[in-house]
């Protein structure tokens, strides 16, 4: 198992963990034996020396069973955190090394609880489940090897009874798990219940539907109560099928050692140092079906970041030529088609072939949902073409390194993401060398510059998660500065001057048509004005593509291009 | 989600009051709940009582080789046990569905009653802490429940069992057990306080490291096209050694707990059987008693270890009852209204006052209404407007203008602080909350759909709908075609918000379950601002057919979407600075003007 592998670095602590716990547990065996001469030699002869003697020793020996303890905590602790870390830390590196169909095919929010939750849930079980796991078999065995050595006859009732108290909670176990997973689904309906809910709850306000909303949880918080009635009536079996073997193994041990004492072949005292045994060999048992059942949570857990850890990437890096980079900007698509999974039926992009040459400014227009993104998407290698192939600068994309390719080709995405921090550390995202003067300059091309100079705290200023603090026009030109800042042989930009007004808009293509005139420009837009200066526009309808054209041959030609012109003739902004 | 029990450790702050809001619960099955208390006593002085017979049977009847008294002695025993046994059996099994009954029943009355609290509770809190309620919260009872009461009243059963017998047989000896239970005491406090200041540290650790990866994981497509790999693994394994060194330390100091109490039982043993050992020498104590003495002392350690985590437990969840009872408790939303409005027969909606019916027109005014979120922060500021039946009013200004805001408050979702708005010439505050909202339709810009069929979805809007409706409903927003391409066509599954629809399919959707609630009112609050402007064309004249005959309140973000409107109101920081029709306004040149030709920008 993969988790097992990721507890090698700390594997130390684990082994001084068990090797603690186990020395512990010895203690607990040995003190009854000193204890023993206390009676037996001290206050038999009279001895007050042996008895203080003997007293001291077992001080001591409590004092050590401490220290042994303490340090456990500390050993089982580090042990189950660093592997808790060391498991992040694959499963972080793993996700990186992800295409972004191996990324959809998870989806990021399960990959998110993979590692944090379950990450969570391994570490604690394994810091809470260690002990008994350790303690059990060491308790269940040295008590069957003390009884075996005091009477080995008497000992064959552990013979029978342990294995069937075994075989109970087996089955017990056994039987619950099943229905702890059915148990796990209904709770997870009542959650996706109540999620929906409290997420739409101004449109159940809205439709004063908050009786139906009640009605509809009653149904799945009645489902989950008979399900985990079901589940935890069978679990609590355990309790009393303990107490009955136990209760009947007490009772045989009584009767047959009665009898051996009888006949002469055991002592009293034997038979009641036998009787202590009783409770040590079950509750061991007991103690393994509970660690048992802990750790049939962390099994699902586990497999679920097996599975991330297990999935290979469906990107094929085989043919990159490390030394390989781009030297200018020019893309070719070849007959390109793209559907995000084998498995799906329709393509999301049929048949795409264009050219374009360095320094060549695009536009692509399009209703929502006719794949420009995905198209965009395909220069970067964030997914691969299904079929066809994509060429920049003269080389099929999958011959880049995914950090060379990835470093001459800049892109503004439609969904802007700031990440939380100030407004300099975002923009060098692009150049983490970039000196001042190049941020400022890059943001003076996006005109960003007056409104972060207007700031308190101007290119320090804090952005918050997501960078909700500013305004989506804001937003938008922070992201075309920081993707400014990577000097890119291509800039796309994806739907990413939808907040900016007109003059703006304008502002900055003339400013970087000046500055990057060698950089290949691609524009996807939903307003026609973003794109009617560019020297070709595709028109994409479907995931395919309509036509070609600038933007007087299409308004004569292309019945899309009209209808869109028309709808937008005014006061779109 | 991840968090840990023990995080939601909080002191309780009312622990009298909690525990009786739980008793009052516990109270639906309080027959149940005595059996068990008995049961579970029963369990516990058969497990005491049959210990206490080994003496006499080994030294009454083994030792003097009496078979007929030891059969029938085993028999009286096994009759002991198995009424303990049969008992464990049976509280276990009513403890089960009572637990699960009480868990079911304050998690409906929480859901409950969330329903009716009031929109700026909603808007106080993300969505993970209000699930915190139902996941954290509710689990830390039902675990309490399903374990820890029945283990806590077995365990002092048995504890005090043993103690009285400990004192019975020496007094004097039993000081020592005395002495170190306090002991035990005195650490089990110091301990929880020491974890409980670490486990939060840890928790505030745990909460950065989610944080930065729920940030990095959906930025994740940033983060790839700008090679930001490397600085990325760093930051993460920053956080990430922080949470691993935190959490150690905090699972460092609550794994000491078990083995210190373990220790000082021991402690306790050996110095029991040495002073009792000198006692016996010196004729205090009989051997006899000191081997029995020596037994409970003995046994004694594992109840009491198991109470005083049993005790956490209790306390960690009376932790979380007190935050869920403490929901129950905030007021839901206030509605006074008299006033009804219902639908009769087909197409007239009427006001009912004082049983007196009238018909309903659709005039809105707002008079003189300030409102703020925060009372020191006014949002909207003195505005007055005024809607006439069948009028369509566009509200435009920058994002935070308090566009949104004023269709909140025709909703009345928020109460205003300052004026007054009429629907009708009645005032909203005498009107029924749920006729108010029943006749007004929204459709906003974050569509939310809730797992179930398209259909399903669509007749939210009406639930007795036929699927004609449906289908008429769907066809008005011209949602039809795009649902009949589905595999499933009407009856296709949404799932995860409807995430395996576009954002223009869901908006579709959205308007037809509007549409087919038929509201005398439309507001629209950026409602096509997602979808393209060739597709919205598709869709206007849906709405156009939607809007007709109904007074119409829309924000939108492409002006040519509002330019049809009957008065167009300009906002600007929560006041009307332009109002008038399209053509006016123009000719105003002003702010409305700019907008318009795009010389600023909106947003």
């Amino acid at each position: 198992m993969e988790v097992i592998k990721h507890m090698k670095s700390y594997r130390r602590f684990g082994v001084l963990a068990v090797v603690c716990v186990a020395a512990e547990t010895m203690f607990e065996l040995v003190i009854p034996i000193i204890m023993a001469d206390i009676i037996d030699v001290g206050v038999a002869q009279h001895n007050s020396a042996v008895i203080i003697r003997q007293g001291i020793l077992m001080v001591g020996c409590a004092l050590l069973s401490l220290v042994l303890g303490v340090m456990y905590s500390k050993f089982s602790a580090t042990f189950a955190n660093g592997t808790g870390y060391s498991l992040r830390e694959a499963i972080f590196k793993k996700i990186q090394s992800f295409s972004f169909s191996n990324i959809d095919h998870f989806s990021s929010s399960s990959l998110i609880t993979r590692l944090t939750s379950d990450v969570t849930i391994i570490a604690n079980s394994i810091s809470t489940g260690l002990r008994p796991l350790v303690r059990a078999p060491v308790m269940l065995l040295s008590a069957l090897t003390l009884s075996f050595v005091i009477n080995a006859q008497l000992a064959i009732v552990f013979l029978i009874a342990a294995p069937l108290l075994g075989l109970i909670l087996f089955m017990i176990i056994s039987r619950v798990r099943p229905l702890y997973r059915i148990m796990q689904d209904t709770i997870d309906k009542v959650n996706l219940t109540i999620q929906e809910n409290l997420i739409a709850i101004r449109v159940v306000k809205a439709f004063v539907r908050q009786d139906y909303e009640i009605g509809k949880f009653d149904v799945v918080n009645t489902e989950f109560e008979s399900n985990s009635e079901r589940a935890f009536r069978l679990a609590t079996l355990n309790m009393p099928a303990m107490q009955f073997i136990m209760y009947a193994t007490i009772i045989a041990i009584l009767w047959f050692g009665g009898n051996l004492i009888f006949v002469g072949s055991m002592k009293v005292g034997e038979l009641t140092g036998f009787l202590s045994y009783v409770l040590q060999v079950l509750n061991a048992l007991m103690m393994i079906s509970n660690v048992f059942m802990l750790l049939s949570r962390a099994l699902t857990s586990q497999q679920r970041i097996q599975e991330v850890l297990d999935e290979s990437n469906d990107m094929d890096l085989s043919e990159i030529n490390p030394d390989l980079e781009l030297q200018d900007g020019s893309i070719v698509f070849d007959h390109v088609s793209f559907k995000y999974s084998k498995s799906a039926q329709e393509n999301v992009l049929s048949d795409i072939s264009f050219a374009l040459d360095s320094g060549d400014t695009v536009g692509i227009i399009g209703t929502t949902g006719s794949s420009k993104s995905t198209l965009a998407q395909l220069i970067l290698r964030l997914y691969d073409a299904s079929q066809g192939s994509v060429i920049v600068s003269g080389h099929d994309v999958k011959e880049y390194s995914l950090e060379h390719l990835r470093d001459a080709i800049a892109i503004v995405l439609q969904k802007n993401t700031l990440f939380s921090g100030t407004i300099s550390e975002n923009l060098r995202w692009g150049d983490q060398f970039a000196s001042d003067q190049e941020l400022i300059d890059a943001c003076k091309i996006a005109n960003a510059h007056d409104f972060i100079m207007s700031k308190k705290d101007g290119y320090n200023a804090k952005v918050e998660q997501g960078g909700n603090n500013f305004s989506g026009g804001q937003k938008q030109r922070l992201c075309i500065a920081r993707a400014l800042l990577k000097k890119p042989r291509i800039l796309i930009f994806d739907d990413s001057t939808s907040a900016l007004d007109r003059a703006t808009e304008a502002n900055i293509w003339k400013q970087m048509q000046a500055t990057l005139p060698q950089t290949t420009k691609i524009i996807i837009a939903q307003k026609i004005s973003s794109v009617m200066d560019a020297d070709q526009i595709i028109i994409m309808d479907n995931g395919r593509i309509d036509s070609v054209g600038n933007h007087e041959s299409l308004l004569k030609f292309s019945e899309i291009y009209q209808e869109i012109f028309q709808s937008q003739q005014e006061g779109v902004l | 989600m991840s968090r840990n029990r023990m995080a939601g450790y909080k002191k309780p702050q009312d622990t009298g009051k909690t525990l009786r809001i739980l008793i009052h619960y516990l109270g639906f099955h309080r027959f149940t709940v005595i059996v068990v208390a008995v049961l579970v006593i029963l369990s516990s002085l058969a497990s005491v009582f049959g210990t206490y017979l080994l003496k006499p049977i080994v030294n009454d009847y083994i030792m003097v080789q009496d078979i007929a008294g030891l059969i029938q002695m085993l028999g009286f025993l096994g009759v002991i046990y198995g009424v303990g046994a049969l008992s464990t059996l049976g509280y276990n099994q009513l403890m089960v569905g009572v637990a699960q009954k009480v868990i079911a029943r304050i998690r409906k009355d929480l859901f409950e009653h969330t329903q009716s609290l009031p929109m700026s509770f909603f808007d106080g809190m993300t969505h993970g802490e209000l699930m915190s309620y139902f996941t954290n919260d509710v689990d830390t009872i039902a675990d309490a429940l399903n374990n820890s009461f029945t283990l806590l009243v077995q365990s002092l059963t048995v504890t005090v069992g043993t103690l009285v017998m400990i004192v019975v047989l020496s007094w004097q000896l039993s000081l020592v057990v005395f002495a170190s239970l306090f002991l035990m005491l005195v650490y089990v406090r110091y301990n929880s306080k020491k974890s409980r200041e670490n486990f939060r540290r840890q928790q505030k650790a745990m909460a950065s490291l989610n944080g930065y990866i729920e940030e990095i994981m959906t930025g994740q497509k940033v983060s790839r096209v700008f090679n930001h790999e490397v600085q990325d693994f760093d930051a993460f394994t920053q956080y990430s050694d922080a949470l691993r060194s935190s959490a150690t330390k905090a699972q460092t100091y609550a794994g000491r707990l078990v083995p210190v109490i373990v220790s000082i039982s021991y402690m306790n043993y050996s110095l029991s059987a040495t002073i009792g050992g000198l006692f016996a020498i010196s004729g205090l104590m009989s051997v006899g008693s000191l081997t029995a003495y020596l037994v409970y002392v003995r046994q004694s350690a594992m109840p009491l270890n198991q109470f005083s985590q049993q005790m956490n437990f209790i306390l960690i969840a009376l932790a979380g009852a007190e935050r869920i009872f403490n929901l129950m408790e905030m007021e839901s939303e206030v509605d006074e209204g008299q006033v009804t409005l219902s639908k009769t027969g087909d197409e007239s909606w009427t006001w009912t006052v004082d049983q007196q019916s009238t018909p309903m027109a659709g005039k809105v005014v707002f008079d003189q209404v300030s409102f703020g979120y925060e009372p020191k922060r006014m949002i909207l500021k003195n505005i007055s407007l005024f809607a006439k039946p069948g009028q369509k009013v566009a509200l435009v200004g920058s994002t935070g203008a308090g566009k949104t805001t004023i269709i909140n408050l025709i909703s009345r979702f928020y109460e205003i602080s300052k004026g007054s708005i009429f629907f009708d010439g009645i005032d909203l505050r005498q009107m029924e909350k749920s006729s108010l909202r029943s006749s007004l339709g929204m459709v906003n810009q974050d569509t939310h759909l809730f797992s179930g069929t398209i259909a399903d979805n669509i007749r939210y809007g009406r639930l007795e709908a036929t699927d004609d409706d449906v289908v008429a409903a769907a066809k008005l927003a011209n949602a039809d075609s795009f649902i009949r391409r589905l595999p499933q066509g009407y009856q296709t599954l949404l799932n995860n918000d409807g995430a395996n629809l576009s954002q223009g399919q869901r908006q579709l959707l959205s308007i037809a379950r509007t549409a087919i609630a038929d509201p005398p009112v439309l507001i629209l609050d950026e409602a096509t601002s997602s979808v393209d402007t060739r597709t919205e064309k598709l869709i206007e004249k849906g709405m156009d057919k939607l809007m007709q005959g109904r007074t119409v309140f829309v924000i939108a973000h492409r002006l040519s979407t509002v330019r049809n409107a009957d008065a167009i109101l300009v906002l600007e920081h929560g006041e009307i600075i332009e109002r008038g029709n399209h053509d006016e306004l123009l000719e105003l040149k002003g702010r409305y003007y700019q907008l318009y030709y795009g010389l600023s920008e909106l947003s």
